[in-house]
């Protein structure tokens, strides 16, 4: 992975927010990312990202338990072993619907799990760099990318009036590393406590 | 606030095709009642009022399904619903009147069409030495019925009548913080007063004590809440047809594709609800096959002549809105949500023929013009009576609390 140049502004209020997403885009720069304690409407919309076709993913995940199941039963019953149940055809589709719905959705559930795990890029130890620690409490963080032709000063003053309450410029690693937080990184309370 | 369109008129196409329906339905009723009301075989008198059951029942079921909408998200403090809630109102503003249509036929069914010591839809009005309908006598007997049939229908319609009332109360003046905290308040005790009586009615006894004892031997526990699932899916739908028709006439200017999401949202998961009861009702009768339980699915499955019809309702009211209702765009469609509603409704219309008349009449299958006649006088009923109460009061709860929340409703 690549080290790369970032500058962050940080929001406090979602009122705030939604216009400096749109001054930012008008005026040209390329946001990666609006990281939120909690999930904003609309924000996605306003970033003008692609819509998720994560259940176009369950849907795939699901017809193959459903198929799975049906398969499954249906040569074991029909074929491998055939038994006379209650006097039940082989093939005793009723009695088979709750194994096929348990499967389709056990497959889609673990199946969304996982594509989305992956997408995220979120593992058991794999790390990212965290622009602010606060935007798991309370600030809205804003990180765009800069390239070759970016002003840093300009892009930061451009942030602060926008309504931005702490702008700062980083340079961090885009990608993801194997590692520990506890071991690698300052907590943002030790932080503080360290000034205070 | 000031541009928005806040009376309802009704239009003049809405009264021409209201009375048409309502014409063909009377013709069709006319002339069923001579061929086959007046008919002297009992058979005949059977089929003839047992459609008129199913109508009557049915169509006082999805609109009173409408106060159970509103009833459910007041409990729920919900404030989405707000700027359409005159909607569902006006429809269950048609409950009375349905109501007493229903009574007048299962009373008449229950009382008028006993032939030598036998009625022909009700068998349990004359036990004789049925050991079976002797058991069940504390709970099928022609008083028990007329009681608990007057008491459904009279408290579903006075209920339903105290929620209208608040809510027309509240257009009269501003309401503060306070006023505001206490009419939410009333509207949370009438609402769950009805929801209450609801449950001990539409989701227990009631459809028991009028549909499932048509088959006075059988019976299953899930046969209620099947109803319920039936009529509440059909009830929403119906509600979507009636936004969507404002919304193309220009009225509900606050309501948006987030709040028809969100109707959308229960047709479909609802249609799955209402497949969930039909399996579990289906799938362990199936399962344990004894005799007196499987009588219910003779007539409908393997070669009873009902087969066709019961298992396209499977399809209508399951595969379809599944398949079709189940991406965000669909639900935000006009004309794909107006065709699945008209669909579902129709589709629920065609499960309550076979509960009914799949009893009534179990070697062959009744379904013709008559059918459909009866369905023209309802669904002409609806979009006259309907109409009629949403051109009385404004299109909008303007004074609710949970206003604003509705108006910047977001799914």
């Amino acid at each position: 992975m690549a080290l790369k140049r970032y500058v962050v502004g940080c929001f406090d209020d979602e009122a705030v927010l939604f216009p400096a997403v749109k001054k930012v885009r008008n005026a040209g720069y390329k946001i990666q990312d609006v990281y939120t304690p909690f999930p904003v409407h609309g924000l996605d919309h306003a970033l003008g990202m692609r819509e998720t076709s994560l259940h176009t993913a369950g849907f795939i995940y699901g017809i193959t338990g459903t198929i799975t199941a049906v398969s499954c039963m249906g040569w074991v019953f029909t074929k491998d072993w055939p038994m006379n149940i209650g006097g039940k055809p082989n093939f005793a589709l009723p009695a088979f619907i709750p194994i096929i719905f348990e499967l389709t959705v056990l497959f889609a559930a673990v199946g969304m799990v996982m594509t989305f795990c992956y997408l995220c890029q979120l593992a058991p130890f794999v790390k990212h760099h965290h622009f602010h620690p606060r935007a798991t409490d309370d600030l809205f963080v804003m990180v765009i990318e800069c390239t070759d032709r970016t002003n840093v000063e300009d892009l930061k003053g451009f942030l602060q009036s926008s309504g931005a309450v702490e702008v700062n410029y980083q340079v961090a690693e885009s990608g993801w590393w194997f590692g520990r937080y506890d071991k690698e990184q300052k907590l943002y309370a030790e932080e503080n406590a360290a000034i205070g | 606030m000031a541009s928005i369109r806040e009376q309802f008129e009704v239009p003049g196409s809405m009264r021409t095709w209201s009375m048409g329906l309502i014409g063909v339905g009377i013709l069709a009723f006319i002339i069923g009642f001579i061929t086959k009301g007046l008919s002297s075989d009992p058979h005949e008198q059977a089929i003839f009022w047992g459609t008129l059951m199913y109508n009557s029942v049915f169509f006082l079921l999805i609109c009173n399904a409408s106060m159970f909408f509103i009833c459910v998200t007041t409990l729920a403090h919900g404030g989405w619903q707000v700027v359409f809630k005159r909607v569902p109102e006006a429809i269950s503003a048609v409950v009375p009147i349905f109501g007493l249509i229903t009574m007048f036929i299962l009373f008449y069914v229950l009382f008028g069409l006993n032939h030598d010591g036998h009625n022909a839809i009700y068998h349990w009005v004359n036990p004789g030495n049925d050991e079976i309908l002797i058991k069940k006598k504390g709970f099928l007997n022609p008083a028990f019925f007329v009681i608990w049939t007057l008491l459904s229908i009279g408290l579903w319609s006075y209920l339903g009548m105290r929620m209208r009332k608040l809510s027309y109360e509240s257009d009269r003046a501003e309401m503060n913080l306070e006023e505001g905290k206490s009419w939410v308040w009333k509207n949370t005790v009438s609402g769950s007063m009805f929801l209450v009586w609801f449950g001990l009615t539409v989701g227990s006894t009631t459809p028991w004590l009028w549909l499932m004892s048509i088959d006075s031997h059988w019976y299953s526990t899930m046969y209620s809440w099947y109803t319920f699932a039936s009529s509440f899916v059909s009830g929403m739908a119906l509600i979507a047809i009636w936004i969507i028709y404002l919304k193309n006439r220009g009225y509900l200017e606050y309501t948006t594709d987030e709040h028809l999401h969100d109707v959308g949202k229960f047709m479909f998961a609802f249609s799955i609800f209402w497949t969930y009861l039909w399996f579990s009702q289906y799938m362990l009768i199936w399962y344990s096959n004894q005799p007196e339980e499987t009588v219910y699915f003779q007539p409908r499955t393997n070669n009873g002549v009902w087969k066709g019809i019961f298992y396209m309702n499977l399809v209508i009211n399951f595969v379809c809105p599944l398949l079709i209702l189940m991406t965000k765009g669909s639900k935000r469609n006009y004309t794909i949500m107006t065709f699945m509603a008209v669909l579902i409704v129709f589709g629920h219309w065609m499960d309550f023929n076979q509960m009914v008349m799949a009893s009534v009449s179990r070697d062959h299958v009744t379904l013709s013009w008559f059918d459909f006649g009866i369905m023209a006088l309802f669904v002409g009923m609806i979009i006259l009576l309907v109409g009629k109460n949403l051109a009385k009061y404004p299109m909008l709860q303007k004074n609710h609390p949970f206003l604003k929340e509705s108006i910047i409703h977001h799914t």
